[in-house]
């Protein structure tokens, strides 16, 4: 039995048991994100209803206790940070995968690997504390005043790059040898052959990379809580403080009342809409690149 | 023998079972809930304990959300008694309050700025961008950093009602959620200003943390100051309730008021009543 189809019944118990115990277990999984967005909608319709969706996108400011919730700034913080951290963290992230795979000796590629698994275990509130005590203030004495987007960017292509370098590093070792040996027995040079041969047949495991990273980035709070300075402005350049939507909800949550609380679920249920739509985007770019690939 | 031991062990059963409902019983009697200020909640619940341990039976929740948390939980009747780190407002009036302590806000700067003393009017311009440089007050020619708190915290409505301001016309360079993170701010960048609480900076400043806190109207802003009321940016730290409290809410405000929470006051870093 190699597909569990519906035209395909089991006559054994202990599969029909299995069956219905992994169909709970994916029902249980999928209600819970659906009562997740349920909870959310839930909390911040009187925001909806009180204050309108435009407001979120057309008030002058974001000052809840003067009556004015603008999100489009966060939103613009949140997406400027995550693209940054990525645009470092994918190219680096891959290039340190193919040293560890194909350039690197023996106990050079398994130190850096454990350097790497190290990197990706700390935690988050950690690197925070890094960025705020050694990173701002190299960057305030550079370019004052110091919490910036730059700040941002760089702690969260730190935390992003474990997870890149790791995810694809598995995807190459996953490549047949003979692919290697073959490229090897036509003479392909060494940079030939991962251009060629070994990145188009990683792509899927290099997306889905990239893929938690930004989704990691998308949802860090704390360091980026610590590092960026969380003034409410749409950044006009690397060195402005920013405030992203995550930000936003742990700063203010714990003192928020009414719409301003309310407000603050609208952020959140904004920032699952990102996920989703990035989710989306990763998905459909996906099925292409992969089937353009093996055509 | 293995009679008299399951003998022993069912008479420790009941014995613990009776204890624990008599417990359970008193304590649904004697239990106060207590919502409000985050800056008192540790203080209030570590006079919370004190009283448990000198009254058994009853138990004291503690609950953080905010200043106005506080007094909207003690007007709907979700807690008993509300804690409020700022005076009262005029439409709050009706609450029946009494301070048990004073906390004060300093404005600080990095110990390297040599900048010793401020008016209120060069903060407020400073605040607002109207100053933007350190050498117009004074100090070296560097672009200064304005370090201010986030919406909701009862330090930011504190400041803006001494300097009469509106939190929008600030111009800050970085937002901050607690004191700590504002102090680790300011000792990492020497040419930032900001304002923490007075206990906390004054902790900091002689525990090798480069910071320094600034005269207020050529008040120095020390525990001192704030406790004999004449440091000007202090606030009283209160307990409300709905009604004139009574019962168990009397007993636990008048002990928080005695002399015998001194010691846990002090520890807050904040200002017992004289």
């Amino acid at each position: 039995m190699i597909l569990s189809t519906n035209n395909i019944s089991s006559h054994f118990h202990s599969d029909q048991f299995l069956l219905w115990s992994l169909r709970f277990l994916a029902l249980m999984a999928g209600s819970l994100l659906l009562l997740v967005v349920v909870f959310l909608v839930h909390e911040a319709w009187p925001a909806f209803q009180q204050i309108g969706l435009t407001s979120f996108f057309t008030d002058a400011d974001w000052a809840p206790t003067e009556k004015l919730y603008l999100l489009t700034p966060m939103l613009w913080g949140t997406l400027w940070a995550t693209l940054g951290a990525i645009m470092l963290a994918a190219p680096i992230g891959i290039l340190s995968a193919l040293f560890i795979q194909y350039c690197a000796p023996p106990f050079l590629a398994r130190g850096y690997r454990r350097l790497i698994e190290l990197l990706s275990g700390i935690p988050s509130v950690v690197f925070g504390l890094w960025g705020l005590v050694v990173l701002v203030p190299l960057i305030a004495r550079w370019q004052p005043p110091g919490p910036s987007l730059l700040a941002g960017i760089l702690i969260l292509f730190l935390m992003i790059l474990p997870t890149i370098t790791l995810v694809v590093q598995a995807s190459l070792a996953q490549i047949p040898v003979s692919f290697i040996h073959n490229a090897t027995a036509l003479g392909l040079s060494r940079w030939s052959m991962i251009r060629r041969v070994i990145l188009p047949t990683a792509k899927a495991g290099i997306f889905t990379g990239i893929f938690l990273g930004v989704a990691r980035a998308l949802g860090e709070t704390m360091a980026i809580l610590m590092v960026c300075g969380n003034v409410v402005q749409t950044p006009s350049h690397l060195f402005d403080p920013i405030r992203t939507l995550t930000a936003n909800i742990a700063l203010e949550m714990a003192y928020a009342l009414g719409n301003h609380r309310s407000t603050l679920f609208v952020s959140g249920l904004l920032l699952m809409g990102m996920v989703v739509v990035f989710v989306m985007m990763a998905e459909g770019l996906r099925h292409r690149e992969i089937y353009a690939a093996t055509k | 023998m293995t009679r008299f031991k399951l003998v022993a062990w069912l008479g420790a059963f009941f014995f613990i079972v009776t204890v624990f409902s008599q417990t359970l019983a008193m304590g649904t009697q004697g239990k106060l809930v207590i919502t409000g200020s985050s800056t008192m909640a540790p203080l209030v619940s570590e006079i919370g304990k004190r009283f448990e341990s000198l009254h058994p039976g009853t138990r004291i929740d503690v609950q953080t959300g905010g200043s106005s948390r506080g007094i909207a939980d003690t007007v709907n009747g979700l807690a008993d008694i509300g804690m409020v780190s700022r005076a009262l407002k005029p439409q709050e009036h009706s609450l029946h309050g009494a301070a048990i302590a004073h906390d004060g806000i300093t404005m600080i700067l990095h110990q390297d700025n040599p900048v010793h003393e401020l008016t209120d009017k060069q903060i407020k311009a400073i605040y607002t961008g109207d100053i933007t440089n350190w050498k117009t007050v004074g100090g070296p020619d560097a672009p200064i950093t304005v370090v201010n708190k986030a919406e909701g915290r009862s330090t930011l409505e504190l400041f803006l009602q001494y300097f009469q301001l509106s939190n929008r016309a600030i111009r800050a360079h970085v937002i901050i959620g607690d004191n700590e993170q504002g102090i680790k701010t300011i000792a990492g960048n020497p040419h930032a200003i900001g304002y923490v609480s007075v206990g906390t900076a004054q902790y900091d400043a002689t525990h090798e943390v480069p910071i320094r806190l600034l005269a207020l109207q050529h008040i120095p802003a020390t525990l001192e100051t704030v406790q004999n009321g004449t440091f000007p940016l202090s606030r009283p730290l209160t307990l409300v309730s709905k009604t004139p409290p009574t019962g168990l809410a009397q007993t636990f405000i008048e002990f928080s008021r005695s002399s015998a929470v001194h010691d846990l006051i002090h520890k807050q870093y904040f200002v017992p009543l004289p």
